[in-house]
């Protein structure tokens, strides 16, 4: 049972290209891989956490400030994260800067908290919280794989595509200006959802 | 347990926001002196830039903030000058050869918040060494690239007054700055904004220091003239001391 609770966010019940849930951070922080990865880890370990946290309180919620009390406990953590790599990845922080902070409003968040850890027990809430984070995060490095490439002609910050290739350079490349923008995350998503929908027919609306 | 009795409720709430306050404030103060101290070595690394020292990537490895600690302490004089009423940070770095760099803190606004940065002048008050500059949170990809070598290296050897003496700073050009021209550098391809904010902080903030540099020029002169004068009276085959200009 926990082994389908952590397997079908990844791919089959993925919350963005399926749930189509955080699309906002993946616009935003998907140029180039390194902060992606990061934007990833971190909100997996928020939503990890968030959602163990309150599925452990779920019965002691009073129902009517049951929205603020998701609220401050998901604002605090991704404040600790925050703090965290200020300290201790400053670099890093830097370039996610207010995504960091964003994390808050992402979505997918509050939609597990709402959907599935206020009714179930802290362990598979815990699993489903970091699964759906990963599946989160995989759609994210994949987007930001092709916006790096494709963008910057580099991966990670290592040029990839030798400099001598360059117009500037003499050579015959130039980087394509549309996937450092944000329209690009949107459609590479949109990619994405057209390759799943062919692969899982049953997800196709009659 | 009813849940939903309206005392339970405040009491609930005021429960968990205490805790929630209690867990940030020891957080916080945990990691603040690291925090601190992370600011403080981004801020010496800049300035070590625009001199174009501290880049020694072996022992940016190894240590990356001892390295720096240790090439600021070396190289880099905290400094300030009083220009009509108003303290201005100068830092003054002195390498091996005994070559002086007048390093000019900038402060500006770009499009989505502040944009900061450092530049460093030769001796002579004119011509552009290096020039580093960060940013809160300009586009990335786009604005954001001002932090970017390529961008910054641009500034090496521009002037900031022209052949007559007035200031012009130097202009960040849209479509492609003219290479040889000592006051233009390229803009940034969709950063048109953060672009002219370099611009703008370059001009705003050189121009406090002017004043005072063309005192120093003067003072300059007149004691080189005044050498060459005494030179010429006891020894009329010596050559004039090269133009040295000194601040304490």
């Amino acid at each position: 049972m926990y082994k389908k609770i952590f397997i079908e966010p990844l791919f089959k019940n993925n919350p963005v290209s399926v749930l189509v849930l955080g699309i906002c951070s993946a616009l935003a922080v998907t140029v180039k891989l390194e902060p992606a990865l990061v934007m990833a880890l971190s909100v997996t370990i928020v939503m990890g956490f968030s959602n163990a946290i309150i599925s452990s309180l779920r019965n002691t919620i009073p129902n009517r400030i049951r929205i603020i009390v998701q609220l401050v406990v998901v604002a605090m953590l991704v404040i600790l994260v925050d703090q965290v790599l200020k300290a201790f990845a400053y670099e890093v922080s830097k370039q996610l800067s207010v995504f960091v902070g964003l994390i808050i409003t992402n979505c997918i968040i509050m939609g597990r908290i709402e959907a599935f850890a206020l009714a179930n027990k802290p362990l598979p809430s815990l699993i489903d919280g970091i699964a759906n984070g990963l599946g989160y995060g995989i759609i994210l490095v994949a987007v930001a794989f092709f916006r790096e490439l494709f963008g910057s002609g580099s991966l990670m910050g290592y040029q990839l595509i030798p400099a001598s290739w360059y117009i500037k350079n003499g050579g015959f490349y130039e980087n394509n200006g549309l996937f450092i923008l944000p329209p690009m995350a949107l459609i590479l998503v949109g990619v994405f959802i057209w390759v799943q929908r062919s692969i899982q027919k049953e997800l196709i609306e009659k | 347990m009813n849940t939903n009795n309206n005392l339970y409720t405040i009491i609930y709430a005021t429960i968990m926001v205490v805790v929630v306050a209690v867990i940030l404030a020891f957080a916080s103060s945990l990691l603040k002196e690291r925090q601190q101290r992370n600011v403080e070595i981004e801020r010496k690394e800049m300035i070590l830039r625009s001199v174009q020292l501290g880049a020694d990537q072996a022992a940016r490895a190894n240590d990356k903030d001892s390295y720096i600690e240790a090439e600021y302490a070396k190289y880099i004089k905290d400094s300030s000058i009083n220009e009509q009423g108003r303290d201005l940070t100068l830092y003054i770095c002195t390498i091996e050869n005994g070559e002086r760099f007048y390093i000019i803190p900038l402060k500006g606004v770009g499009l989505w918040g502040p944009v900061w940065g450092y530049i460093s002048l030769k001796g002579d008050f004119n011509t552009v060494y290096g020039a580093t500059f960060d940013h809160k949170s300009e586009t990335p990809g786009l604005g954001a690239e001002i932090t970017t070598p390529a961008f910054y290296n641009q500034f090496e050897n521009k002037k900031i007054f022209d052949n007559s003496g007035n200031y012009v700073s130097v202009l960040v050009v849209k479509g492609g700055a003219d290479a040889s021209n000592p006051h233009e550098v390229d803009a940034i391809s969709g950063g048109t904004i953060t672009s002219k904010a370099v611009e703008e902080m370059l001009f705003k903030n050189i121009k406090d220091y002017t004043t005072f540099f063309a005192a120093k020029l003067k003072e300059a002169e007149e004691r080189a003239a005044q050498a060459a004068l005494q030179m010429q009276q006891s020894d009329s085959t010596a050559v004039t001391p090269a133009l040295q200009v000194n601040i304490q």
